[in-house]
């Protein structure tokens, strides 16, 4: 490859000696060092919490570090906030894009610039980028119109315009869908031929193996491990992350019982403006089994779930079936007396009250604690809390800890543990892992899988694909508010998938589920 | 250098103690008013926290103003909690006072004492209705409460003045525009001959009791505030946010109709252009500077009845302006939203670095 070109002696493009950024509860970054060498594709690689984040924010100068110094082309430099790093050629691409969605492209690029350029002369150079690194982009066509890959492309096609010798990427392809994820890699691929050292933040270990040629892997704020990924397995990657190999999941069998829930036609215009408008949406999950979700964020599983869970009640009666019931129009607390519990994607202001104890917080879904005329009974609430707290292994400071004073895993597996301690008769799961650590991780599917096999109905909605083929049954896959056929987990490919993902199902529906194919191995 | 760094989680012992340094703050900032207006900064301070509780009197005068401050802070804990923001407490005190008047200018020297039941009922359904008006225009139009409600309040003194300049007006009051005073039968009973106090301080008192069961120990209390602290767990939980838009203007309204009852059937005995004394306004102070906690309210009601008596001794006193109740109350709530920094927040002292 190319960083071959550059001899091992050469001055690396940024070097970071003894890291240290301390936080008033924690140590986010703790003597790190990282050596990103011309024209690299470098991995940091760690779970959330490990300190990713924070590094990255020290390097693109958001973050002053308490310790440590960094070399930038073999300079020493002090970089005090954003604009010194990108003068200094660090550019940056957030996982959370940063756009008006009301201005277009060229807009929203030209004032992140500056204004000694005209808009035209931007237009024009955003026609050239686009150009030489293939990237499809309108300068014209406003961002509210753009899907999720392309506002991303906005985003680096930003941070090229200010010729970065460093481009730092958070995350970027947890919205993305495969054949976009091919796409971005063939930009950054071709970025770095040209000298460019790019610092991929990532917890994905396939996509790391897969584009970058050296990895520094975080654990606990400390640097675990150097390698190049590419002489690693997921394996080895992931000793190196969690200090273990996640534990693998039981396989189980499957007994199918009635349809638990039925979704008919259901069609609902958006409710928010950048929201999306659901199209007659079918689906069905029968008891004991796992269904997913599959689908770029964004193409209606949003307002899907809102609707299912009650949340939402303007859909009609019976386009929503429970256990043969129409329950379009009850409210979520009218479902769950039907035994339908439900988990948002949002833990913290949605699944649970950020500065309520986790006790009340339990009050939120769960009525064991409420006696005769409403009056609460606060010892049998904290009982139940202080059980769920150890049936679930959660981290907290007990029965009276605030929601907001656990991490997002141990959040997540409380919330999930009091919809499951509920005994629900279905179970919709969204995004059950996001941002949780390995381990929580491997836990909470373990959970989810256990009471799908004592006769739950479970509908899992995931954006991550290596999930849904984990543990699901069946899947179907969302694109532009439409819902896909169902696709038997045994048929489900992740280049089928992913081509569904952008809603060309009607070519190869037919073929895919006359398909017999074994299950394909994850990519 | 002072520098302000986020708390890891909000620090439990300032939200309790930043009442306490708002009130040492605005102490100092008096002492340097009084000194800058030329008069003995001791005598003031005495004027305001000692006068009023020096004797039995002054403290049952101190009880009258106190009363309709923690009743209507009340009504407004439950708004605030729920995320309903009632500005327009005071336009319900008014027109309860109003609906209240109306049923003791009815009674003549046959009534019987049952006429103060109706007398109060008249007062908490008045109040109610204009708090009402509030909740129907936000429920149906989606229209800001905080514009609404105290919009409210300048319609409501006019629906007062318009009373008392106009139709109610006494006949035989030298056409002063005030109704005729109550018969002595409205009069909402006193607890003790000698004193002012009437059964509202136990109105009052019962009340922070009820309220303290309601938000903490029923399943309605929790589901109330839900929505004021997280509004999507509360849609998540299924707790409707209509129905918690309607308690809490309805309970807020009908508490400072209450007040409005208790104040017009109470001390003052007739309706004159002068029953908005400005108590639903200093109401919010109270709420706030109380932790929106029944028994927080009660000392802040009381804190804030002494600014009152204080201020109107100040003027007689030392001829200062009656206008300085509203200075210190305004100090008061400044300093406790300045204070609430040092619970998510702590201060570093650090030299300057490089």
């Amino acid at each position: 490859m190319t960083a071959a070109i550059f001899s091992a002696a050469a001055v690396p493009r940024l070097q970071l000696t003894g890291i240290t950024k301390r936080y008033p509860a924690v140590v986010a970054n703790s003597e790190v060092a990282l050596r990103v060498e011309p024209g690299e594709i470098h991995a940091v690689l760690g779970e959330n919490g490990a300190g990713k984040s924070t590094l990255m924010k020290i390097i693109y100068g958001a973050v002053r570090p308490d310790a440590g110094s960094m070399q930038v082309d073999g300079q020493t430099v002090v970089i005090r906030n954003p604009q010194q790093a990108r003068a200094l050629g660090i550019g940056m691409v957030f996982q959370h894009f940063n756009l008006f969605d009301t201005l277009t492209v060229a807009e929203n690029v030209w004032l992140g610039l500056g204004k000694h350029l005209s808009l035209a002369e931007v237009s024009r150079r955003i026609s050239a980028t686009t150009q030489e690194y293939g990237l499809q982009l309108e300068p014209a066509r406003p961002v509210h119109t753009l899907s999720v890959g392309e506002r991303q492309r906005v985003e680096i096609v930003r941070a090229l315009l200010s010729k970065p010798r460093l481009l730092i990427l958070d995350e970027p392809t947890s919205v993305l869908t495969p054949q976009a994820v091919e796409n971005l890699f063939s930009t950054l691929r071709q970025l770095a031929a040209r000298g460019c050292s790019i610092l991929y933040i990532s917890h994905k270990l396939h996509e790391i193996r897969a584009l970058c040629t050296a990895c520094t892997v975080l654990r606990g704020g400390k640097v675990s491990g150097v390698c190049d990924p590419r002489q690693e397995s997921n394996a080895s990657l992931s000793r190196l992350m969690i200090g273990a190999e996640p534990p693998a999941l039981e396989p189980r069998a499957v007994t199918l019982g009635a349809t638990v829930l039925e979704v008919r036609d259901l069609s609902l215009a958006r409710e928010d403006q950048f929201g999306v408008d659901l199209q007659h949406v079918a689906l069905t999950v029968r008891a004991g089994e796992v269904v997913g979700i599959a689908g770029v964020s964004g193409n209606g599983q949003k307002e899907l779930l809102y609707a299912l869970s009650g949340e939402d009640t303007r859909a009609a009666a019976a386009s929503i079936r429970v256990e043969g019931q129409g329950v379009g129009q009850l409210n979520p607390a009218r479902r769950r007396a039907l035994g339908l519990h439900f988990v948002p994607e949002e833990r913290l202001g949605r699944g649970a009250v950020p500065t309520l104890s986790l006790a009340h917080n339990l009050l939120l879904t769960r009525k064991n604690a409420v006696g005769r005329g409403g009056w609460l009974h606060l010892r049998a609430l904290q009982a139940q809390a202080t059980d769920l707290i150890a049936r679930f292994g959660v981290k907290a400071g007990g029965p009276h800890a605030a929601a907001q004073s656990l991490s997002g895993g141990n959040l997540q597996k409380f919330i999930v543990g009091r919809e499951i301690a509920a005994n629900p008769r279905l179970l919709i799961v969204s995004q059950p892992t996001w941002g949780v650590d390995v381990g929580a991780a491997v836990q909470i599917r373990g959970e989810i899988l256990k009471l799908a096999g004592s006769g739950c109905a479970v509908l899992v909605v995931s954006e991550e694909l290596e999930e849904l083929f984990d543990i699901c049954d069946r899947l179907y896959v969302m694109a532009r508010g439409q819902m896909s056929p169902s696709l038997p987990r045994a048929h489900a490919t992740v280049a089928l998938v992913g081509q569904w993902m952008s809603g060309l199902w009607h070519d190869t529906a037919g073929t895919a589920l006359t398909e017999t194919g074994a299950p394909h191995a994850q990519a | 250098m002072l520098k302000l760094e986020a708390r890891p989680q909000p620090s439990r012992l300032w939200r309790y103690a930043s009442p306490l340094l708002a009130l040492l703050i605005t102490v100092l900032i008096g002492v340097l008013l009084f000194a800058a207006l030329g008069k003995d900064p001791v005598r003031g301070l005495q004027i305001f926290f000692w006068e009023p509780i020096k004797s039995p009197y002054a403290l049952g005068e101190l009880m009258v103003k106190a009363t309709p401050l923690l009743i209507i802070a009340l009504g407004l804990a439950v708004c605030f909690r729920s995320n309903v923001w009632n500005i327009g407490a005071e336009g319900q005190f008014v027109i309860g006072a109003v609906a209240a008047g109306g049923v003791a200018l009815l009674a003549d020297k046959s009534t019987g004492p049952w006429i103060v039941v109706f007398i109060v009922l008249a007062g908490v359904l008045g109040g109610m209705a204009w708090a009402g008006i509030t909740a129907l225009l936000k429920d149906r139009f989606n229209a800001n409460e905080i514009l609404v409600s105290l919009m409210l309040v300048y319609v409501a003194d006019m629906v007062l003045n318009y009373l008392v300049f106009g139709p109610w007006k006494d006949p035989a009051g030298y056409n002063f525009p005030q109704t005729k005073t109550f018969e002595a039968v409205t009069q909402i009973p006193r607890l003790m001959p000698g004193s002012r106090v009437s059964i509202g301080l136990l109105l009052g008192l019962a009340g922070a009791a009820a309220l303290w069961l309601y938000l903490f120990r029923t399943y309605t209390g929790f589901a109330q505030q839900v929505g004021g602290l997280a509004p999507g767990a509360a849609r998540y939980a299924g707790f409707s946010s209509r129905k918690a838009l309607w308690v809490a203007l309805l309970t807020s309204g009908g508490a400072a109709g209450l007040a409005g009852a208790l104040e017009v059937a109470g001390p003052i005995g007739q309706l004159t252009p002068y029953v908005p004394a400005g108590y639903g306004f200093a109401a919010i102070i109270v709420a706030f500077v109380g932790r929106l906690h029944p028994a927080g309210m009660a000392l802040s009601a009381i804190l804030m009845s002494m600014f009152y008596i204080g201020g109107e001794l100040a003027q007689s006193r030392l001829g200062l302006p009656k206008s300085l109740t509203g200075v210190f109350q305004g100090l008061l709530l400044f300093c406790l939203l300045a204070c609430d920094t040092l619970i998510t927040y702590r201060i570093q002292f650090r030299k300057a670095l490089r």
